[in-house]
This record gives C-alpha cells, structure tokens and sequence, in this order.
C-alpha cells in the first residue's frame, strides 16, 4: 500500500448522476420513514378513547321543560344550553337583522346546515346551544325579558357575556359593536323523540 | 466561494456567518464530524456506540412522551400504563417502543462493551474513555432499576423491595438508610414518586452529561481500531493521519446502514414479541402491585441476572452485596489490570483469547443461573470465581503470554 494513494471514494465521481439518484432516493425513503415514525407519536396527543368515551354523544330529557326555562347540560367539558322559547321570544328574532353582524348564519361553522334557519334550531321552539361566548369562552347569562338593562338600552332579550360585555340574542346571534365576532355555537343535535334531544348525532340523512 | 446572486442563500449565508462568529459550529462541524479522522479498519463491532446512542433517543423520546399520559401515584400508576396500552391512540408501541427499548439498550452496550474488551479499547491513552463508558453503565443501571418500577405492577414493586433491601446490609445505618431510600416503612407511594423524578428527569441528565463527556474524551485521543494500531503515528502532509478517514461521511453513512439493520430487528421485537418471552417484561408485572402477596419467583430483568447470580454466591448478605457491587465496579479497574503491550486481541496470545472466552461464556452462564428459580448454588460459586479470576488474574496473564508484532499500519 502506498503512502500517496487515496481512498477510492476520494477521487472524481465517474458517473454524478448515479450517486445522485441514490442519495436523492435514500433521502426521500428516509424522509417517509421519519415521517411514519412521527405519525404514532403526535397521533397519541389526540383525545383518548377514554376522552373519547366521556365525549360521546348525551342523551337529554327534554319532557318537563316549560317555555321560557332553559337546561344545561355538560357534552365535550362544553356548557350545553337547551332553550324552551315562547312564541313572544321567537317575534322577538324578526326584525332584529340590522343589529346583528351575521343575522342569516352564514358562518358555515358556527352551526350545521340544518340549523341555519331564523331560529338556529331543528324544531323552532327548542334551542340547542352551546353556551361558550365565541370571545374567550366564557359562558353568558341569559336575560330573556324584553325592556332596557345596563348593558344595552333597547335589549329585546338575548344573552350577555359578564366576562366582556358581548350580547347575543335569544337565537345565539351576536350583536354588532361587542368583542365577541361570531354567533353562538349550535352543536349537532337530533330529537330522538317528542321528549327526549340528543346532543352529538345529526339527525338521520343531515350532512 | 463567489456571492450567490439567490438573495435566500445569501441571507442563510449571513446567518451562518452570524452564528459562526460567535458559537465556532464550524470548528465543533470540523472537530468531531468532518475532520474527525476515525480509522478506516473499523468492522462490525464499531457499530454499537453509535446505535447506543440511537437507543438513547428512542427512549429519550418514547419517555417524553409516556410521562404525558402516566401517573406516579400509587394508586393510579397500574391503571395509568394500562391506560396507555389501551386508550391511548398508539400508546402500545410507544410504550413497548420504551420497555424493549430498555432491554436493546443494555444488548448494544454489552456488545459495545465487549469489543473494548476485545480490541483493547481501554488501554493507554483512552482509560478516561473507558471510565467514562462505566460511569455510563452505572448509571443506565440506576435508570432502569427505577423505571422498572414505575408500571407498579407486581414485579416492580417485589423488585423494589428486594433491591432496596440489599442496602440493609450497610452496617449499622442498613435498617435507616432502606426506611430513608423508601420513604416509609414500606415499598410505597412515596418510593414511587422520587423514583419517577430521578427516572424521568435527574438521571437522565446526568446520562447525557457522561454521553458528552464520554465522546468529548474519545475524540480528544481518537478512536482505537480492530488492529490496536495508533494511526496518529501516522500522517500525511496535511496533519491528516494516513489510515484515517473522516468521520462524515464515511461513517456517517456506515453507521446509518447499521442503524437500518438494527432498526429493523428492533421493529420486529416491538411488533411480534415485546415481551420478550417474559424477559423483557416479566409475567407477574400485568398484575397490580400488592403488599400482601409475594411472587413465587422474582428474578431481576435479564440484564441484570449475572450479578444477581454473584449476590447468591455467599451465604452472608453483606458479603453478597459487596461481591454484586464489587463485580461492576471493578471495571473501572480493567485499564490498569491488563498489562499486556499490545490493544488488539490479533496480536495477543492465547491465553487471552481463552480468558476472554471462557469470560463471555461466564457472563452467559450467570445470566442464565440469574434467572433460575432453582439454581445449584455450588455452579452459582464456580461461575462467580470465574467472573472474579479474569480480572483478578488479567495482569498475569497479560505479562506473561507472548504477543505477536502490531504492525505499522492498520491492516485491511
């Protein structure tokens, strides 16, 4: 062996294009593995099949509420509101349209399909809600009487938000002018029957 | 290089000039990457620090993300791993990934161990290196001692029991220092959770300090070869030695082909046999920890059976105990016990080869006696002499066999 001789590997590539394909297809067969490798790890901070559990759809009974009274109820670690309206309350949704920032629900998220109607519900007289403001989460106070409040002068009842003053109405809308920049949520909800609403399943054949 | 007219590569080039003044990453690149000369002969041993520190990361990682889900507490510990194997989206492998993990981690280091051993890796000048890779064996001991103890099943807490108690055998102070170790007067809550603060974060530390510290020091003497040679005695012009090649790409490369084959046993044990038949997790530990009822047999995960074997040996507990500490820690021993002239078993005479052979087949047949619930004490006896007589005896036999001449170069 002499001393001058260099490695094989150190003299000039005789074919580049051959040592670029292989370094171009370790790469990319590498790239795939660490991104399979990644896969399980960032999957395990997803939701548990036990938050899963805890997260699965709540059935509620609705037969004894009165017009006017509202339920609540836990679904996902949410506060779920389920609102009786009185006729008196649904005239008040009419009308209210030029103080609204989005009176016809034309947010996609913030309700399904079958719930973006006047008033946001499958059934006109039963509001399904989640309470959480759309602001930072707190959850608002329903003020169902019509006549002035110290939040806002010409109140037609709504909900209120002490958290940062943002109002909506009694279909979930949001005022125009508070922190608060999308209407209510409306989580999938179906009637099982007459008495009874479960909150988590869309109604049969709803999209 | 001329200025790239791609206004992106020159600001990523002011970037790196950037940083380079004021952290030398280029020098640190050059040191131990790019001119860091590693000797061409390296064979198939030299694979094993590099996937020691492969395994390193998977626990590292596979850890990281467990202490996100389980619980040290006494009470919620069992069911929080039960948790994971089952509810948690991929909690299995990632938790099988972390137990098997353990049990590889000591296979690459015996292997990694055994070819210092076998190449003479330890001698002048790399005895730091050496000492360093012990304190590293020390510690990963201690880690998973104390992680095998985390699941709270049957066999982490009996384990616990049994391990702590050896402390029993200090003199005077035994019976104070097990009640101060556990922190009642039994195996409990409170063992559990300062067992899990040195599993998860203090031990740990002080494991990548020594990995750091345990390059740092190979790099400052360089890497010994399957020849023994000293390719630093050789140089070219440059200051390059002759034998030598740079780390990257050369073994770069290499070392992520190893760490390809590696990976692909290792996929196969986490997949079809992650417990290992029992020795990697044992039976007894799918059952929750009970105070109450002992198992039948408790024998130590298998990397730890030869020197439990060794605990066996004498019928005095302290005796035991300072036979069982006495058997690791005199490694540290090994660079001064060995007195032969040569580093490579190639050029050593026979009697180290038979020493060192008959030193594996001890090894071997400690775990094995280790693990036994009806071992025969007088074959635990024999075995454990033998363990002691190849390093008591290294330096004679080492000054006294003949050696062949180590050649100039290294060869192939």
């Amino acid at each position: 062996m002499s001393e001058t001789e260099s490695l094989e590997s150190e003299r000039p590539v005789a074919d580049p294009s051959r040592r670029r394909l292989l370094l171009a297809g370790t790469s990319a067969v590498g790239a795939v593995g660490v991104a399979a490798a990644a896969w399980p790890f960032l999957a395990s901070l997803r939701p548990s099949q036990r938050a899963l559990v805890v997260g699965a759809p709540v059935e509620v009974f609705i037969g004894n509420l009165e017009p006017g009274q509202i339920v609540r109820v836990q679904w996902r670690g949410s506060t779920i509101g389920i609102l009786r309206r009185t006729e008196s309350m649904l005239a008040q949704l009419e009308g209210l349209a030029p103080r609204l920032r989005d009176p016809d629900s034309s947010v996609a998220d913030q309700q399904p399909e079958y719930a973006r109607n006047l008033h946001r519900s499958i059934r006109p007289e039963y509001l399904v809600l989640n309470m959480h403001c759309t602001h930072l989460g707190c959850v608002p106070s329903i003020f169902p009487e019509v006549g002035p409040q110290p939040f806002d002068a010409n109140w037609r009842g709504g909900f209120f938000c002490g958290c940062h003053r943002s109002t909506f109405d009694l279909a979930g809308r949001v005022f125009s002018g508070v922190p608060a920049g999308r209407n209510l949520l409306i989580p999938p909800h179906s009637f099982v029957d007459d008495e009874h609403v479960i909150i988590g399943v869309d109604p049969e054949g709803a999209v | 290089m001329a200025k790239s007219a791609n206004p992106v590569a020159r600001s990523v080039n002011a970037v790196d000039e950037w940083v380079n003044e004021r952290a030398g990453v280029k020098d640190f690149y050059k040191k131990h990457l790019s001119e860091y000369w590693a000797p061409k002969n390296f064979n198939i041993w030299y694979f094993f620090g590099s996937l020691s520190m492969l395994v390193l990361v998977n626990q590292l990682l596979t850890g990281i993300f467990l202490t996100m889900h389980y619980k040290p507490d006494a009470e919620l510990a069992f069911a929080s791993v039960e948790y994971i194997m089952r509810d948690v989206e991929w909690g299995w492998l990632i938790r099988y990934m972390h137990s098997t993990g353990a049990s590889l981690f000591f296979v690459v280091v015996y292997l990694h161990m055994f070819r210092a051993l076998l190449y003479g890796s330890y001698k002048k000048p790399r005895e730091l290196v050496w000492i360093l890779g012990v304190a590293i064996f020390l510690v990963l001991m201690a880690i998973s001692f104390m992680g095998y103890v985390l699941p709270w099943g049957q066999m982490s807490f009996w384990g616990a029991q049994v391990i702590i108690s050896l402390f029993g055998a200090v003199p005077v102070i035994g019976p104070d220092l097990i009640e101060w170790i556990r922190g009642d007067f039994l195996v409990a809550d409170a063992t559990l959770t300062r067992f899990f603060a040195l599993h998860v974060v203090a031990l740990p530390m002080v494991l990548l300090l020594l990995v750091v510290l345990h390059l740092a020091a190979l790099h400052e003497v360089g890497s010994n070869n399957p020849d023994g040679v000293d390719i630093k005695a050789k140089k070219d012009a440059n200051g390059k030695p002759l034998d030598g090649v740079a780390f990257h790409p050369y073994y770069t490369i290499k070392d992520i082909f190893g760490a390809g084959v590696f990976l692909l046993i290792a996929a196969f044990i986490v997949f079809f046999w992650p417990e290992g038949g029992g020795y990697f997790l044992k039976p007894d530990n799918f059952v929750e920890a009970d105070p109450l009822v002992t198992p039948e047999h408790i024998p130590p995960v298998w990397y730890f059976t030869a020197f439990y074997a060794i605990l066996q040996a004498v019928p005095n507990k302290l005796a035991g105990v300072i036979l069982m500490g006495g058997a690791v820690l005199i490694l540290f021993l090994v660079p001064w016990l060995d007195r032969s002239p040569v580093r490579s078993i190639r050029y050593r005479g026979w009697p180290s080869k038979i020493a060192l052979t008959l030193f594996v087949i001890t090894f071997i047949r400690l775990s094995m006696l280790g693990v036994s619930a009806d071992a025969n004490i007088m074959e635990i006896r024999f075995w454990s002499i033998l363990y002691f007589a190849f390093f008591l005896l290294m330096p004679v036999w080492t000054s006294l066999e003949s050696t062949k001449p180590v050649p100039e170069r290294v060869t192939t």
